[in-house]
């Protein structure tokens, strides 16, 4: 939802403490994903996922969610899918090139990020390319299994 | 301008220490000479002629030629294409790749062709979306962006493979630059992503038109700030308005253009519109090489191909120097033979 969208941005500090606490429940939680089995867990998780991320951010579910590093503005609603903004071809009045109707991702994500604590760091980093096979599937559970993997290492 | 190692037109001069590309470009930018490019509007036909004729009127007065990639998401020959033909008579093209119109397979192998075609520099661009061209109905690909495909054309130059990790055996030497916009919103951003972009390792950039130059002197001082100098050759797009009709159209209708008030005013005023707006582009240019970090100028004369020479000649940043040019070989062949 675009209001809400919005606020989302408005509120970056308040959502990136949040996500940091989400984070180590899905870390903490990582002994019932292995149980259930991380394939089993993929389709619950990323439906639940959707479904909040989608009202929050318009999410689209790429799969590599980059949220803390973009003032928590998904870039994946940039028309051009632009994961490294703003293009030039910003409005002066701070809107899309393409979709005037909407105001500029990454003119909204350059804002959230200054309202961050980590994010104004992690906005200054090159963001790879994305991979699309991992379209529709949960980031969630993707981090979760990275970190847990990471600490029983 | 002449270097005592270049080979017959066409062929790659020898790398130098310290140097990515074979060209004469980064060539003439490492040496710290005041660089000049500009803007080859590619042919709608399938005519080489029509893209020598089109080059032939920068003769002598510009180091490089860029080649647009469907620029403004209209339909025209590929800048592949335009390049390969540009290299075979040993003009210096830039080759414009856009992430619009295809995927990271069909870029990473138009690198490789690009290369093997005797192109030497690359400009990496995200590329206007679909709805500014001809072609609303096309479906807009956008599978990397600018950065990422900086990211991927490093790749192949650096670590000889491809995205994938496969290996290349025998690796594209290209110098690589990319676009800023300084003139558009967020601003207090735009030195930061041209950071950004240097981190995933553009060697130069050209930006958008300037026609605001306290805006452009802001941004260089930022860019300064960040230590970007010595680390990037920043070549600041200009071009001439025809009248204050035609700027007024560019600023509502092209992605991008940031044109003063004081400029329309300006040209509104004036009793020969054209004229006023190659003196105003003149005068740009000499404000313009005076700001410290400046490496050259891009001249984008879209319609008006013909005024640039005059124009960069007024201006007097070549500072008696002439820029490669095909006579200059057909004439010095024989008069060096006789000597």
């Amino acid at each position: 939802m675009y209001a809400a969208r919005l606020w989302s941005v408005r509120h970056a500090r308040g959502l990136e403490r949040f996500y940091a606490t989400a984070e180590r429940v899905m870390v903490a939680l990582a002994p019932l994903w292995r149980r259930l089995g991380w394939q089993r867990a993929e389709k619950p998780v990323a439906a639940v996922e959707r479904i909040v991320k989608g009202f929050l951010f318009d999410c689209r579910m790429c799969g590599q969610c980059v949220l803390g590093a973009t003032g928590m503005s998904c870039p994946m609603n940039c028309p051009k899918n632009i994961r490294n903004g703003p293009c030039g071809g910003v409005r002066a009045d701070g809107r899309c090139e393409v979709e005037p109707a909407m105001r500029c991702v990454w003119v909204e994500g350059f804002a959230g990020s200054r309202r961050m604590r980590e994010g104004a760091q992690a906005i200054q980093v090159v963001q790879w390319a994305v991979d699309r096979r991992l379209q529709g599937r949960s980031s969630w559970l993707a981090v979760a299994r990275e970190k847990s993997a990471g600490r029983s290492a | 301008m002449k270097f005592d190692d270049e080979p017959v037109p066409g062929y790659p001069l020898p790398i130098l220490p310290g140097h990515t590309s074979p060209g004469r470009l980064e060539r003439v930018l490492r040496s710290g000479a005041f660089a000049v490019t500009t803007e080859l509007d590619p042919p709608d036909s399938a005519d080489p002629e029509d893209v020598y004729r089109r080059a032939r009127v920068f003769d002598g007065c510009v180091d490089a030629i860029n080649a647009t990639d469907g620029s403004g998401a209209n339909c025209h020959m590929s800048s592949l294409a335009v390049c390969a033909l540009l290299t075979r008579v040993g003009y210096a093209p830039v080759m414009q790749i856009s992430c619009r119109d295809r995927n990271r397979i069909a870029i990473q192998g138009d690198i490789l062709g690009g290369a093997a075609m005797g192109v030497c520099n690359m400009l990496c661009l995200s590329g206007d979306g679909v709805q500014a061209g001809d072609h609303p109905q096309a479906r807009p690909v956008f599978d990397l962006d600018c950065m990422s495909l900086l990211q991927i054309a490093c790749k192949l130059r650096d670590r000889h493979q491809f995205d994938s990790g496969r290996k290349l055996s025998f690796a594209p030497r290209v110098f690589f630059g990319a676009a800023a916009n300084p003139f558009v919103p967020p601003f207090e951003w735009r030195a930061q992503r041209l950071a950004k972009k240097v981190a995933a390792g553009a060697q130069f950039i050209q930006t958008q038109y300037c026609y605001d130059v306290p805006r452009l002197r802001e941004f260089m001082k930022e860019v300064e700030d960040l230590g970007l100098l010595g680390k990037v050759f920043v070549l600041v797009g200009v071009g001439p308005l025809r009248s204050a009709k035609a700027a007024e159209w560019m600023r509502t209708h092209v992605p991008g253009i940031a044109i003063p008030d004081a400029v329309i005013t300006r040209l509104a005023g004036a009793e020969q519109p054209a004229v006023e707006g190659r003196r105003l582009c003149v005068e740009l240019i000499q404000q313009i090489r005076e700001i410290r970090g400046v490496s050259g100028v891009h001249v984008m004369a879209y319609r008006q191909e013909e005024s640039v020479a005059e124009v960069i000649e007024r201006s007097g940043v070549l500072a008696g120097r002439v820029p490669w040019t095909p006579a200059r070989d057909r004439q010095s062949t024989p008069t060096e033979a006789a000597t």
